[in-house]
Formats: structure tokens, sequence, C-alpha cells
């Protein structure tokens, strides 16, 4: 279910361009403040632009950011955490303290202090997310690490000579992948709300992108005449945040079923 | 016997279990039956359905297990048709429960007292203070030590030993007409066991309470049990007398798991044990005739095609068995004569390992605060000026329970830990304290094989790439050649070759513990560490794989540190034997010697603790009192005098005991003189006993 919905609005992304009967910006000048009907299927919003594809384009902004986002962080996330927890030591106590006093701000706070300072931009929300993230999949493949590095299985590779990129990546790797896949989904499901967040208050992508938490701060100022303007993008949001967590339970279904 | 005094009977009980759309049937028929003040013990391998068989005498059985046919009665009650409150009523009157890891069922985050009170409270409204006293009470009847500190204690503030009498005690505050004892001592060091045991034998003195012991070893309950019943693959193959048993065993299943267990001066040269071949099987591929006819040395043609009935070859005993007439007449021995005795050529003279004045500790750590207000560093000293040597292909044993320092031992001289004083060589060369800088040649030389087999293997590659890992590290194989050589390494553990595709999670305990084996041999060190290699495993498993690691020894001519808290055990593998406790060592010298007076106090109680497998057998009782002290503050003197029950006096709290050597080569490290401790002592064992059975 998860993934069927996820897929869709993975193909969506990629397809918009073709599938978007107008442009993002284009505005049908004769078509303004439309409710939905067969021509615009969600209306039109007080700038007279279609709101149908606008939301179809805005889909692929947030697979970029997010998933870009997201990806970057596991992928440097897991690297730090492998390693910290494998070396211990001072380095990986310098490294954790660090961490919790990230994790110990709230992300969105943490997300306006970098904006506040890089500047509003699309490469700055993308570095919000990798920032924001990194100390949070550290965490969890450290943890893991740690249970599976005092392991006989382990301590006899180190017997036998192993080097420790190999322990890490062919023994010590395989029984972080479960955690970090599902873990992976979530953070996916949350950067696309922060992403949207940030767009909502102003400091994310900036206008006129088709960014959906955009569109829906647009679509507040005239929520009494164009409501539908609201309620689409805002739908979409929160009908792929529930499909990706749709998506990672079932991923831990699978990986609980294997093991 | 029968009658109103019954408290449990079972009757034709068949107990199965749904597994996906499969019906799986873990006992079938099983008769027993308990009388009032009776002990009896219930034994059988991993796998066997006897840990079925307790949970359906306690009436729980999970979300997929069922009474197929039969009942259980307790006092009279049938278990089978009561609602759950009608149950929990019976819980809380008559049947008691404790098992087999007491960590997982006493709960963490509440004092021990507290829960104890709260079982008392199930039956009666006490006030708090007189709970309280009728709690320390029965700490004081299963022999607590310090009854007042154990009632507000947290479960991790005690040891194992003490949890396991705080869920003797909670059984017994309700005095119950039954109680069920799930392997109580199987996670237990053997000196914690033997004190159990003994609390177990008290209790059933008084004849108030029946006792169903349930365990995989059957020398544990020789000594406590008035009757033994022996379960295979979920059906009752023997019950009797235990003395009758353990005199003449009728069934061949039997007669294996006694010769499974090392005696204590039992040795691999003289006469090494039988075990049983093969494994218990599936219970979706049991065999249709005898069950137990593809392990049995006895076997015939009639076996594998009619199934045995349940019969009583002598009033009071039951056998399920063709060849029962055979064997009690005398002209079959059940024994397995499959393992001819196995003879290491060790060269003690041919120096091979030597450990010099060895100590390993670990740092305490310090809150920030602590460090600040500059509080010293404090360490915890896990060994202490140990020095050690093994020759070519000699077996040097060492002994002793946790917290003696002897895994620690181990782990500095293979590197895993630091060592922070002393030298360790190896054929000469001297070995670096840590694993990073000691060369290929070193770490092909050294191997080791830990304690738990569900570690042995990383779940997620196959064996054969397990395998293939030191043949290509560590001896610089070739793909294809690593391939070929990792089917040698399971046959020489005598798996079959197609294991090379197979993930951990589809082997056993035992199987894994193979594979770990040819993991270590593969580039044929010249000493092997075995650190509780076999302490995690069914009795059966342990003498298959004690005697496999012997046959390798043979094959890649290697020497062996053998460490085992059972001295039993580590007496039928080592040339040599040190004992240790709280670091240091106590004793050392011959293994046949380590069996006779004089020897160190430690060792003593130690040997006194291993419970003899036969009830006929005399044990002298000597007991530690009290835990092993904390590793931080440490006694002076002698480490041993907290506990030792031959305390001089002054002198032993005071003064470092010095080396006493005897003409026969053992060293003892205590201030009695040897000429005291040989009058005073008597041997544990009796050595003729064992030379006539292998003469037999």
């Amino acid at each position: 279910m998860g993934a069927a919905l996820f897929v869709l609005f993975l193909l969506l992304a990629i397809l918009g361009p073709l599938l978007a009967p107008y442009g993002a910006n284009e505005q049908i000048v004769s078509d303004a403040r439309q409710a939905p009907s067969a021509l615009h299927w969600f209306g039109t919003d007080h700038l007279a632009r279609d709101v149908f594809s606008r939301v179809l384009l805005g889909a692929r902004d947030v697979f970029v950011l997010a998933g870009t986002g997201t990806l970057l962080a596991v992928g440097i996330g897991t690297l730090i955490g492998l390693f910290s927890g494998y070396r211990g030591g001072w380095l990986d106590e310098v490294l954790m303290r660090f961490f919790d006093s990230l994790l110990a701000l709230p992300a969105l706070l943490l997300a306006l202090l970098l904006l506040g300072t890089l500047g509003s931009s699309r490469q700055s929300v993308l570095l919000v997310i990798v920032v924001v993230y990194i100390p949070i999949v550290a965490r969890v493949v450290r943890s893991v690490v740690l249970s599976v590095k005092t392991r006989g299985y382990i301590e006899m590779a180190r017997l036998q000579g192993e080097s420790a990129g190999r322990i890490l990546f062919r023994e010590i790797f395989p029984a972080v992948l479960p955690a970090l896949a599902v873990e992976a989904a979530l953070r996916f499901s949350y950067a696309i709300f922060l992403a949207s967040s940030l767009g909502f208050l102003g400091v994310g992508v900036q206008p006129p992108s088709p960014d959906w938490g955009l569109m829906v701060k647009e679509a507040r100022d005239a929520v009494s005449q164009t409501p539908w303007a609201l309620w689409f993008p805002a739908g979409a949001i929160s009908l792929l945040v529930v499909s990706v967590n749709l998506l990672a339970d079932g991923l831990k279904r699978v990986f609980q079923v294997e093991r | 016997m029968a009658g109103k005094h019954t408290v449990l009977k079972i009757e034709n009980l068949t107990v199965a279990y749904r597994s996906g759309d499969k019906v799986l049937e873990a006992v079938r028929d099983f008769d027993l039956e308990i009388g009032a003040g009776q002990v009896y013990g219930l034994v059988g391998e991993s796998g066997s359905g006897k840990t079925t068989l307790a949970n359906a005498v306690m009436g729980y059985l999970g979300r997929d297990g069922f009474v197929k046919a039969g009942d259980v009665h307790v006092g009279g009650q049938s278990i089978g048709g009561l609602s759950e409150a009608e149950l929990r009523g019976v819980w809380a009157r008559d049947l008691a429960h404790v098992p087999q890891n007491p960590f997982t069922a006493l709960n963490p985050s509440l004092r021990v007292g507290d829960q104890v009170v709260e079982v008392l409270q199930v039956n009666e409204t006490l006030k708090e203070t007189m709970a309280r006293q009728r709690v320390l009470a029965l700490f004081k009847r299963v022999r607590l030590s310090d009854p007042e500190r154990v009632f507000s204690s947290f479960p991790h503030q005690i040891s194992g030993g003490m949890q396991q009498r705080v869920m003797i005690a909670m059984a017994l505050s309700k005095q119950p007409s039954l109680l069920v004892l799930d392997e109580p001592t199987t996670a237990l060091d053997v000196t914690t066991q033997a004190a159990v045991l003994d609390l177990v034998r008290e209790l059933s003195a008084e004849k108030t309470t029946s006792v169903l012991y349930v365990t995989h070893n059957l020398s544990v309950v020789a000594g406590l049990t008035d009757r033994v019943a022996v379960i295979y693959a979920g059906e009752l193959v023997e019950d009797a007398p235990t003395v009758s048993l353990y005199r003449q065993p009728l069934h061949p299943y039997t007669r294996g798991l006694l010769d499974s267990v090392p005696r204590l001066g039992q040795r691999k040269d003289v006469k090494p044990l039988q075990g049983i071949a093969g494994q218990i099987p599936a219970l979706d591929e049991l065999p249709q005739a005898c069950i137990f006819a593809p392990r049995c040395p006895l076997a015939i043609d009639l076996c594998w095609e009619e199934r045995p009935a349940l019969e009583a070859p002598i009033p009071g005993r039951k056998v399920r068995c063709h060849r029962w007439p055979e064997i009690l007449a005398g002209e079959l021995n059940a024994s397995r004569q499959a393992v001819a005795p196995i003879v290491v050529e060790a060269y003690a003279s041919q120096p091979l390992l030597a450990v010099k004045d060895i100590e390993v500790a670990y740092p305490v750590r310090r809150s920030l605060l602590q460090a600040l207000r500059g509080a010293p560093a404090k360490e915890v000293s896990a060994v202490r000026g140990v020095s050690l040597q093994a020759g070519r292909r000699e077996t040097i044993g060492i002994v002793g329970e946790s917290g003696s320092g002897k895994s620690s031992l181990a782990r500095a001289v293979v590197g895993l830990v630091e060592r922070k004083a002393g030298d360790v060589a190896i054929n000469g060369i001297a070995l670096p304290a840590d694993l990073k800088s000691r060369s290929m040649e070193t770490l092909t030389l050294l191997q080791m094989i830990f304690q738990n087999p569900e570690e042995a293997l990383n779940p997620y590659l196959r064996v054969g790439e397990s395998l293939r890992r030191p043949l290509r590290r560590l001896l610089g194989l070739s793909a294809e050649a690593a391939d070929a050589r990792a089917k040698e390494l399971l046959e020489m553990v005598r798996l079959p070759i197609n294991y090379v595709q197979r993930l951990p999670s589809q082997l056993s305990g035992g199987e894994k513990q193979r594979v770990a084996m040819a993991r270590a041999f593969a580039s044929h060190p010249a000493l092997l560490i075995a650190d509780e290699a076999v302490s995690a495993l069914d009795v059966s498993v342990q003498a298959a794989i004690l005697n496999l690691l012997a046959q390798l020894q043979i094959e890649h001519e290697s020497a062996m540190l053998f460490i085992a808290h059972d001295i039993a055990v580590v007496g039928y593998l080592a040339d040599q034997i040190a004992v240790m406790y709280l670091g240091e060592l106590m004793q050392t010298g011959p293994a046949e010697d380590i069996f006779t007076p004089p020897y160190h106090p430690y060792t003593e109680a130690l040997l006194s603790a291993v419970p003899p497998p036969d009830p006929d057998v005399g044990q002298e009782k000597i007991r530690l009192p009290g835990e092993v002290p904390s590793a931080v503050d440490l006694p002076g003197g002698c480490p041993f005098h907290t506990r030792c029950p031959r305390f001089l006096g002054d002198v032993c709290v005071e003064q470092t005991p010095p080396w006493q050597e005897t003409n026969d080569g053992r060293r003892i490290f205590c201030h009695i003189p040897i000429k005291d401790l040989e009058t005073n002592q008597l041997p544990v064992l009796r050595f003729g006993e064992v030379q006539r059975e292998a003469d037999e």
C-alpha cells in the first residue's frame, strides 16, 4: 500500500512535465480563481495559475530536495556512525557529544538558524536537511555497531588479520542495514516535511517555484477566495508523508521476517 | 503412592504447536505421576520436549501451543479445562515455577524484596512490616547471606546465583504443592550450581513440596531425585527410581546421556567420552518405528520396522526399547564403543607459549565531576602476575569461577585486550600487547574459539564465506583453492560439505561451534585458545565437541589453552591445569594430580562442586560462603582468604602466601603447609572406579 502510493508519487514526479497541462508559472488570465473543474482539476489560484500543474511540477522538487538531502545525510551519517562506533575512545566521545548538542535543538530552529546565516536558496535547504539528519542517522548506526562489535565472530575476524575496513563493511554493515533502511525511509518523510515547513515559513525555496510548502503559504493569504489552492498542495504533502511512513513500516516487517 | 497422595498426574498427554499450517506434536502420549514430597527429574537434550512438558504442567503453552490429547492433574484438579482466572488461582496456591534464566524473570526496575512481597500479597492481605519479615525469613531459608541487603537491591545488583535463590524464595512463598524447576542451574557456575542443588535437596528433605526438576544433565539430578524420567523427541523412553536408573539404565539413550558427562578424573586417553551419535530429529521428520533407532548403537532390523511399546520390565520401572530384556540380563552393553582413546603426544620440553607475569586491568569510568575533583583513576584488576608455559601440542587447562580472570588472561594472550604488564611470546617471538602491531605470521599461530555458539558465526554470511576468509587472508590462498579447502575444513569437523551454502541460522548450536572450530583451525595454529567453548552446549553435544577438539589437535599438531569453569571437563582434556581465583593462580600442576590431595582449598571446593553422575558416589561437601569479592577493592594477603574454608587466621589476611612445591610437580599458593593439606584433605573421587570401568 505504502510502496504503491510512493511509486505513484515518484512516477508523477518524473513524468510531471509531460503530464502537466500548463506551465508552473503560466497565468491563464481568463481563468483566475476558478474552483476545481474538468478543465482545471484542482482549480486555479489567485494569480490564475493552474493548481494541478503546479502540484504536479512541484513533486519533482520535493523528491530532488528531500531525496538528495536524505541520501547525503544517510551516507555521511552511516560512515560517521560506523567509524565512530567501531573505533570508540575519545574521538567517538567528542563526536557524539557534539551530535547530542545538535540534537538538543529542535530541527526547525536549527534550520532557521542556518538559513539565517546562509541565506535562503535551494542549496541551503539541502544543506539544512543534511546537517539536521546526519547526527540522527549516525546515532542509529553507531548503536548497532556497538552491539555487534564485541560479538565472537567480529573478534575472530580481528584475530584473523582482517582490516578494519573489511570488518566494518563486510561483517558489521549487513547488521546495520535493516535499521538503516527503516531509518532512511523515516528520514525521507521528515525531510519532505521539513522542506515544506521551510517553504511555508518563507525561508526555504523562494517564489515563484512550485514548492508545496510555499504554495500553502501563498494560498493561505487568499484562503477565503481560493481554498482549493490550499487543499491540494497540503493534501499532497500529507499523502506523500503517510505513504513514506507506510513504506518504512513495510521495510521493518520485511527485515523482521528475514531475521 | 497413588490415590490422594498424588500431586501431579500426567495422563496420555500430547502437546502440539501450530507452526504455519502444520501442527507439530512436541510431546506425545506422555505419562508421569509425582507423589507428595517426591523429587522427580525430567531429563533430555534440547529439543526433547522437556520444557514444553514443564509448561504444559503449568498450563501455560503460549498462543500456538495446545493440549491435543490427555490431561494434566495437579492436586486432583484437571489443568486442561481451567479458564485463565481459575488457572491464576492454581498458580497462586499450588504451582510454582522457576525458569532457567532468573535475570529475565525478575523485573529489573523493582526492588527484589518488593517483588516477593507482591507474590505474598496475592494470597493474603498482609501489613507491610509483616510481609517484609516473611520475605526476610524466606530469604534466610534459601540461604541468602545478607537478606536485608538483598531485599532492597535491584536485580542487577546481585549475582546470578543470588537471583536464582530469590526466584526459589518467590516460588516457596506460597507453599506450593508442586515446584517446577526448569534448568535452574544451567546458566550458573558449578560452584553456584552446587549451592542451588543443596538448597533443593534441603527442601525435599522437608517433604512438603514435590519437585519436578528439568535438566539436560543427568549427573545434576543423580544425588537429588527420587525418580527420573528420560524424555526423547517428545516421548517417555525410560522412567525409574534414581538409584536403579543409574546402576542399570535400560534404554540406550539413558546410557548415552550418562556416558556424555565427564566424571572427575576421566581422561580422553584412558576412557574417552562416548556420547550419542547424531542429533535429535526434527518434529516433522520423526522416524516411523523407534524414534531413537538412527542414533542407537544397538539398533537391529526390528527397531526400524516396529515401534517399541512402553513396557514395565520390573515393577516401578518403565522403558520403551525392543532390546531391554537383553540389556537387563547383562547380555548387551548399551555403551557406544565408537570413540577410541585419544592420545595426544605432547612435547612439554619444547616450549611454544611463554606467558610471564601478565597483568590485565580495565579502567573504571569516572564521571567528569569526579575527574575534575581529582578523584584517582580506579581500575578493575582482572589478572595479576600470572605466568604460564605450554609446550608443543600440550593442553593447558585453566579453571575458575566467573570473575576469576581466566577469560581476560586468554584475551590478553591473543591480543583482544591489551595487557598492562608482562610478556607473551610464542615460538620465541615476543608478541606486542595490541593486536594491530602483531605480524600476520604470529596471527596465524594463535587462534581462538569463543563460548557462545550464537556469536560464533556472522549471521549474514554463508558458512563458506566465513571459512574462506582466514584461508585467503592468513594463508594467502587463491579463491579457488580457498573454496576447495573450505569444504575440506567442513569434512574435518564432520559436517556435510554442502553446508558452505548455508546461513548460520540454518545450523544447530553444536554445528555452529563446529564451523567456528573449522575456522579457527584453518590457519593450522600452533596454539588454540578455547574459552568456555563447550559450556553453552548440551552434554551430548559437549562430549562430541570435546573429542573433536582433541582429534583436531592431533591433526594440526596444535597446543591448546582450554578454559572452563567445570573442573571435570578441564581434567578430561588437559595435560596441565592452572586454577585461577580473582585474577591470580592458586594451583598449577599435572592434570592427573589435580584430583588427589594435596590441593589448594579453592581447588578442593571446585572439585567438590561437580555433581557426581552417580547416586552411589558419596562426595565431600565443601561450599564457599559469600560471593567473589569485587576486583576494584581486592582483599589483601591471600586473595582467597575471605571465602576460604580452611582459613588459618591473621597470616592469611596480612601476608601473601608462598608458592609451595611438591615432589610430583604441583605448585600450591597457600600458607597451609603441604603436609597438613595432605593429611586433612580427602580424595574427591574414587580413582579406582573410573579405572575399573575403563578396564571393562
